[in-house]
């Protein structure tokens, strides 16, 4: 029996996945007071294939703590899932942690996805962190060869940024896995 | 859920650029995804309990109606089971919910749409499926409705569905269309589907034996995530 095939989210995904309507159980404040490890601002913008922002964007995280590691046996100041819908700018914003080392995972990183209208099936893509060693090594950013600086945010001010292409020049390096 | 996931098949899922849906033409990445193993994080994801759903969540009948009213529309019930693809239920998997309003007009502030917003449908609840993979949630029919897509074109009704499983990369989102509804062969999101056997897995049917007499109609709807990879050893039969 085949997966259920996938259909697009749509562009009224935040009645259903965020705060429209009733309160919403995952946000994009993902960091706790009291929270291990390096607090993390992660922004990002999402533009199509003509440069234009996609408003009605919605991303997802999900992460292993500041110790790589993940519930039940993790820090629970951290909400390990997060979602941010972005603004007019086609910008998303998640207050979190610098992901630790997960135990065979490669370089420390995010899981992301993202839903939009015209988007048929979530894309999936990592949030690698620009200059950490570990990077040289990593299984997935090897294999994404010259276009592996997609998936590696670099700090913008206070802020570290992951601007996300949805096609064309400077595409990011979408995931099947 | 650690265990690796089998590996998407080309083919069945939507591609990512299907013209016909002209968002998608912007909207489509030209390069191929690179396929790789789920890593540790992707193999796993968060969990839900019923300690994160309102009493509500799973009635939208009721879940944005004044006291002592209720939602417009025909009463339904969808039902039905998650499993993974080797059959194996998915218990307590999170459904998200959203849907127009039985006139096809949504409640959100982009939707401009001419029907009139129901002061008693929100259109958006959750479901949490049982130990057995089992979920139902109370709604009504939600109407068609008009889109932009460069010519006259209507979504058939349909119930925008989002299921977490047990893994990120179980992840799926979706939308649940109803038997029998002529606009279905004319819809380019619902048809962006390549295959006959996989629209129809988006298809709930009517189900009389679940019907609620004089009160819901009900339809079920089955749910398919992905299952863990088979060893080279094992060989099961593959249906639609
Ligand atoms: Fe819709």
């Amino acid at each position: 029996m085949r997966e259920t095939p996938s259909q697009t989210a749509g562009p009224y995904l935040h009645i259903g996945m965020l705060d429209e309507v009733g309160p919403a159980l995952i946000g994009a404040s993902m960091r706790g007071p009291g929270a291990r490890g390096e607090a993390l601002t992660l922004i990002g913008r999402i533009t199509d294939g003509k440069g234009a922002p996609v408003a009605d964007g919605l991303v997802e995280m999900w992460q292993p703590d500041a110790d790589g590691r993940f519930p039940p046996v993790s820090d629970p100041a951290l909400s390990h899932v997060g979602r941010c819908a972005c603004d007019a700018d086609g910008t998303f914003r998640f207050e979190t942690v610098r992901p630790g080392a997960a135990p065979g995972s490669g370089a420390p990183h995010a899981a992301m996805m993202l839903y939009a209208r015209g988007v048929n099936r979530a894309l999936h893509l990592r949030c690698y962190f620009k200059g950490d060693p570990a990077n040289a090594d990593d299984p997935l950013l090897r294999a994404a060869g010259d276009r592996a600086h997609t998936l590696i945010a670099r700090p913008d001010g206070a802020a570290w940024r992951l601007d996300i292409r949805l096609q064309g020049r400077g595409e990011t390096v979408f995931l099947d896995v | 859920m650690t265990t690796p996931l089998r590996p998407r098949r080309s083919g069945w899922h939507p591609p990512a650029l299907t013209p016909a849906y002209r968002s998608t033409r912007l909207r489509a990445p030209t390069q191929a995804p690179l396929a790789l193993p789920s890593a540790p994080v992707e193999l796993r994801g968060p969990v839900f309990g019923h300690a994160d759903l309102g009493p509500l969540d799973g009635d939208l009948h009721l879940n944005a109606a004044a006291d002592g009213q209720s939602a417009i529309g025909p009463r339904i019930l969808v039902h039905g089971q998650v499993t993974d693809e080797d059959r194996r239920p998915v218990p307590h998997t999170l459904i998200e919910i959203w849907q127009a309003n039985a006139g096809g007009r949504y409640r959100h502030k982009r939707d401009g749409y001419l029907a009139p917003l129901d002061p008693n449908f929100g259109g958006c609840g959750r479901a949490l499926a049982d130990a057995d993979g089992r979920y139902a949630f109370r709604s009504i029919q939600p109407g068609p409705y008009p889109w932009p897509n460069g010519g006259n074109d209507w979504r058939p009704a349909h119930i925008h569905l989002s299921l977490f499983g047990h893994a990120f990369a179980q992840r799926l989102v979706t939308q649940l269309y109803f038997e029998g509804d002529p606009l279905m062969a004319h819809c380019p999101i619902l048809n962006a589907v390549p295959s006959e056997a996989g629209r129809a897995r988006l298809v709930a049917r009517l189900d009389l034996a679940r019907t609620e007499p004089m009160d819901t109609v009900a339809w079920r709807f089955d749910i398919v995530l992905r299952g863990a990879a088979q060893t080279p050893f094992e060989t099961r039969p593959e249906g639609p």
